[in-house]
């Protein structure tokens, strides 16, 4: 499969060193706490230490009376937006509740949501002063499952929310309500041979993004307005900060800083309008940056949820039929990716009779974020057990009964849409023939060793995308995105454009811009870089290739499709001697008409797919309930690998966080609804020592979509893990673990349960 | 905006009348790898902080084969670890040391400092219980001795007077087949606070205990000496049931709480876990000498 493409391409699949490795290993890489301005002032926030309270009344005096302070603030000062849907690119927002989030009006909904800010002339004064200002809270009972929330004695978030029959607004938690349904259940399940049915509880967990949120903004007295911060979409920032302050985007200018993880909680804003609003009311640039607290209080975790899975299969082991119920947390505002994941839960597979049904209900925690391949992880760890069970009880090996089931091109996907060219049975079969899964189980003393698998899929996105590509007079290119370059996009983009015109890979310069210095890009998310930024990139190029040739062509005097572009060579085909490099040609370009730049703006649908299968090996210790991953294999569908280290390390990392979510990693409330590890000591994720070498097979079916046949890479590995290694506990333990995070409490209960 | 002041006096004299200028307000700092971090945190405010670090008598890492081992309080981990004298007499010890950090953590921090913190979680208190170290404390008023089992008494608290500082331990020369064991149990395998820590220590002459001590961490208020536990292997050969009785024991000495590191239910079972493999090391390095 690799193998078919490889002699087409000189720079794509090789692995140069990344054209921004050199100031990030120096320090010299500018991250949004790395910027200072003259004059900056420093923004604190207080934050509610409720989980659910109104706010009866604020009282700023004290602080705004310390000196050093130079502006308090409350969302009193902040322009009240109200309800209603509004567009964000091809996504629905809601600009009410993001402002709400930003910070609170008349109610906080969880523990850190902010309530109020002050500038003062360093970090210490802001924080001390935030520490002045007396909030009245009228505390509220709260609800932190979805499964009370859902209850129609819960405490109610937001009123109003429902719309009962009559259309009039109902109080209710479920924010929204989906369902997938085709075939017929009953019939299905009465033609199954086995019935499995299993409850499932996970745990809200955090991305883990080791640089807190930032922002610097600046406001002038004309109304522009520039931000500085670490995000994963300068345009993303720029509108929602527009959305939330009721400016004209136009007015704002994003400069998107370097950025040290986001893993989609960067896509939303937290403090770009705070700073902005700080800047306004004291005409001075505002500099804010989260704790590790506040990180994990009020940002980005994903949903814990609940899921039933009932599944049935007939003897031969083709599934008959699948019923899967899914209620997510949603946090304090609307919006779990729930949805995603009644699309994500058994898209892997060819169900005839389904139904799927989806919550996205409200609970006192903070407003959920997207996460690598969003709301797919929660559903594997239901539907990818459920699968292992069903297998064992048939007595067919868990690989083969996902191939008998395993979707291919033209299987219907639980949401209707067939798939086109996709790879799963490719992973399957790759797994089947790697090293690990042909290796005997490795034995440690004292401990039950066992085997997992499970697999997963994500859509990938496409959006839009913006990219310009220009020729400098030494033969070189720039290739300038607005896609802020969280997992070595900077690399991919000039390794495509570096393709087109035949340069090496550090013969191309890429720049992320701001958002006034290229067309509109949407965020750096659902693994689209490489796939829409780099299709902007290679029509851009083609632009530059195209205008080159016209230029050879003027210079030898002939039309343009008489010249022919091979190796860095142009050739005249009318007259074969005459030829020019890319680079003589470059030199020449004053005096043949002027500088060549190219661009492309696209919104390309041609999305492919992506699909894993992992392999785990784990080691239980019995009497203490610790799992230790003695050995992982990740084989992924990447389609076309541009810089396939670059990909090795998205399926490292995938892995490496869901090892975690499926382990150790949890929100931990108190009785008081308040969060009780807000610091990487009990937020508990993997470190060096908790993982061994990921393993990963690159299977490259090209997506037929994508010029150089990119699929989306980063999010799929992160959906099999908790199921796979679920899987590899029960196959060492006997033990079927239903709830995340596996944690040596939980286990150890579960084997004292076993062993009476 | 909070007022601090440092001082690293030379001398023990010195750090005890700084100390006692400052009274409620002073606070000593040896690593300050928790120090600094309460202070951050607010949960600590000392307006006086007296640097350890400098005074002879706390860098003490000495050992005589009569009297055993003096440890300076604030004589960083990373030196005890490395030290082949308590790798040869104090293998319980050395673990428990090499536990508290990383690396850099461990240049800066010391075993006394990780007790002076009172911390019920501490890994090198349960450990040094097991070894029967006393505390070696000086004020104003002279010196005095404290078992370490009863320094601790409360979560952050000791028994040290604001004008007291803790200077050294005193730790008993293994004498024939002696050995101890410490061993905590951590959901990862770095980076974490004991759930429940043991430390175990026995004397053997021949296949009979004539000794034992069991040090518990993580399992109460402070860390504990499971004195009954110990005492019931006096006299017998260590066995699968011996070790059984004692495990069971220490489990009823324990009462633990409920938190974000483990459920009651859940310490108390790896208590019994964690005895019975120390105590079955403990012998089998006892039984090596």
């Amino acid at each position: 499969m690799a193998a078919q493409q490889e002699h087409k391409f000189k720079v794509i699949g090789t692995r140069p060193i990344r054209h921004d490795g050199v100031d990030k290993v120096t320090g010299r890489a500018q991250y949004g706490a790395d910027i200072s301005l003259a004059g900056l002032l420093h923004g604190k926030v207080l934050r509610s230490p409720h989980a659910h309270a109104r706010i009866k009344s604020i009282d700023t005096s004290a602080a705004a009376a310390m000196p050093g302070v130079k502006a308090v603030l409350t969302a009193q000062d902040f322009p009240e937006i109200g309800p209603g849907m509004a567009a964000m690119g091809e996504l629905p927002i809601n600009p009410q509740h993001m402002s709400l989030n930003c910070i609170a009006r008349d109610k906080v909904l969880y523990d850190g949501h902010v309530v109020a800010a002050v500038a003062a002339t360093s970090p210490h004064i802001a924080e001390e002063a935030a520490k002045l200002i007396k909030v009245d809270y009228e505390v509220l009972p709260h609800v932190q499952s979805v499964v009370e929330a859902m209850d129609d004695k819960a405490p109610i978030l937001i009123p109003g929310l429902g719309k009962g029959e009559d259309g009039e607004p109902t109080d209710t938690n479920v924010a929204n309500h989906l369902q997938f349904a085709r075939g017929d259940l009953a019939e299905g399940f009465a033609a199954a041979e086995v019935v499995i049915e299993r409850e499932f509880d996970t745990s809200m967990v955090h991305q883990g993004y080791i640089e807190p949120h930032n922002a610097v903004a600046q406001y002038s007295s004309d109304g522009q307005s520039t931000i500085w911060v670490s995000t994963q979409g300068a345009f993303t920032a720029r509108d929602q900060t527009a959305f939330v302050l009721d400016m004209p985007p136009s007015k704002i200018k994003v400069i998107p800083a370097e950025i040290g993880g986001g893993f989609g909680g960067k896509i939303p804003i937290y403090y770009e309008p705070i700073a902005l609003m700080l800047s306004k009311h004291t005409g001075k640039p505002v500099k804010m940056v989260m704790s590790r607290a506040d990180v994990l209080k009020a940002t980005g975790p994903t949903p814990g949820s609940h899921i039933k899975v009932k599944m049935g299969a007939d003897k031969d082991g083709k599934i008959t039929a699948a019923e899967v119920w899914m209620a997510y947390e949603a946090g304090g505002f609307p919006g779990s990716p729930v949805g995603a994941g009644c699309m994500c839960v058994i898209a892997p597979y060819d169900i005839e009779n389904l139904q799927i049904d989806g919550y996205d209900v409200l609970v006192n925690k903070p407003k959920t974020a997207a996460y690598r391949a969003p709301g797919a992880t929660n559903a594997a760890m239901g539907s990818e057990t459920v699968i292992d069970e069903l297998a064992e009880k048939l007595g067919i090996d868990p690989l083969e009964f996902r191939r008998i089931n395993g979707a291919k091109e033209g299987t219907a996907q639980p949401a209707g849409p067939k798939f086109g060219q996709i790879g799963f049975l490719e992973t399957l079969e790759a797994a089947k023939d790697s090293d690990h899964f042909k290796s005997e189980l490795p034995q440690v003393e004292g401990r039950r060793v066992g085997r997992g698998l499970a697999s997963g899929f994500w859509f990938n996105a496409g959006f839009q995308s913006s990219a310009t590509v220009a020729i400098n007079t030494d033969g070189t290119a720039n290739v300038v995105t607005g896609s802020t370059d969280i997992g070595g996009t900077r690399a991919s983009c000039a390794m495509i454009a570096a393709e087109v015109l035949c340069l090496k890979a550090e013969e191309v310069h890429p720049v992320v811009a701001d958002t006034e210095s290229i067309g509109h890009t949407d965020m750096t998310g659902g693994s689209r870089v490489t796939f829409a930024t780099g299709t902007a990139v290679y029509e851009a190029a083609q632009d530059v290739l195209k205008q080159l040739k016209e230029r050879a062509a003027k210079s030898w005097k002939v039309d343009a499709d008489k010249v022919v572009f091979q190796d860095g060579v142009f050739t005249c085909t009318e007259n074969g001697n005459e030829s020019m490099g890319l680079k003589e040609l470059a030199g020449k370009l004053p005096r043949t008409g002027g500088p060549v730049a190219g661009r492309a703006s696209v919104n390309p649908r041609g999305v492919g797919p992506g699909f894993a299968t992992h392999v785990v090996d784990v080691a239980v210790d019995e009497e203490t309930g610790k799992v230790d991953v003695l050995r992982y294999t990740a084989v992924q569908d990447v389609g076309k690998a541009v810089h396939p280290s670059y990909v090795e390390g998205q399926m490292q990392g995938g892995v490496a966080q869901g090892v975690g979510w499926a382990l150790n990693e949890e929100y931990v409330y108190g009785e008081d609804g308040c969060m009780q590890n807000t610091g990487f000591l009990d937020y508990r994720m993997p470190t060096c020592l908790d993982l061994p070498m990921i393993e990963t097979v690159l299977v490259e079916v090209p997506n037929p979509g994508h010029p150089v046949g990119v699929r989306g890479v980063g999010e799929v590995p992160i959906v099999p893990p908790p199921a796979a290694i679920a899987n590899a506990i029960y196959n060492a333990t006997g033990v079927r673990m239903l709830d995340l995070p596996m944690s040596p409490p939980r286990v150890t209960k579960a084997i004292l349960e076993k062993n009476g | 905006m909070h007022e601090l002041n440092y001082e690293a006096p030379t001398s023990l004299d010195q750090a005890i009348s700084v100390l006692a200028a400052a009274g409620e307000n002073g606070r000593m700092l040896a690593g300050g790898t928790d120090l600094i971090i309460q202070m951050r945190a607010g949960v600590r405010q000392p307006g006086q902080v007296i640097d350890a670090k400098k005074i002879p008598e706390l860098q003490a890492l000495s050992f005589d084969a009569q009297s055993g081992l003096q440890l300076g309080a604030a004589r960083a981990c990373c030196e005890i670890i490395a030290d082949a004298t308590v790798q040869q007499h104090y293998p319980g010890l050395a673990e428990a040391a090499a536990l508290i950090g990383s690396d850099q953590i461990l240049a800066r921090a010391s075993v006394g400092g990780n007790v002076c913190n009172g911390s019920p979680a501490a890994d090198t208190t349960p450990a040094l219980i097991a070894l029967g170290a006393v505390c070696q404390i000086a004020g104003p008023n002279g010196t005095r001795e404290v078992a370490v089992e009863d320094f601790v008494t409360a979560p952050g608290q000791t028994v040290l007077a604001p004008n007291e500082l803790l200077v050294a331990f005193q730790i008993p020369a293994p004498q024939g087949q002696v050995s101890d064991c410490y061993q905590r149990f951590i959901p990862r395998n770095e980076m974490d606070i004991a759930v429940v820590g043991v430390g175990s220590c026995v004397a053997l002459d021949g296949d009979t205990c004539t000794t034992a001590r069991i040090g518990l961490g993580a399992v109460a208020a402070r860390p504990l000496l499971a004195k009954e536990a110990g005492d019931s292997l006096v006299g017998k050969t260590l066995d699968d049931a011996a070790i059984e009785a004692a495990a069971q024991l220490a489990q009823q000495a324990a009462s633990p709480i409920s938190d974000m590191r483990g459920t009651a239910e859940f310490r108390t079972h790896l208590v019994g876990v964690l005895t019975r493999r120390t105590l079955k090391e403990a012998a089998a390095r006892a039984r090596a000498r």
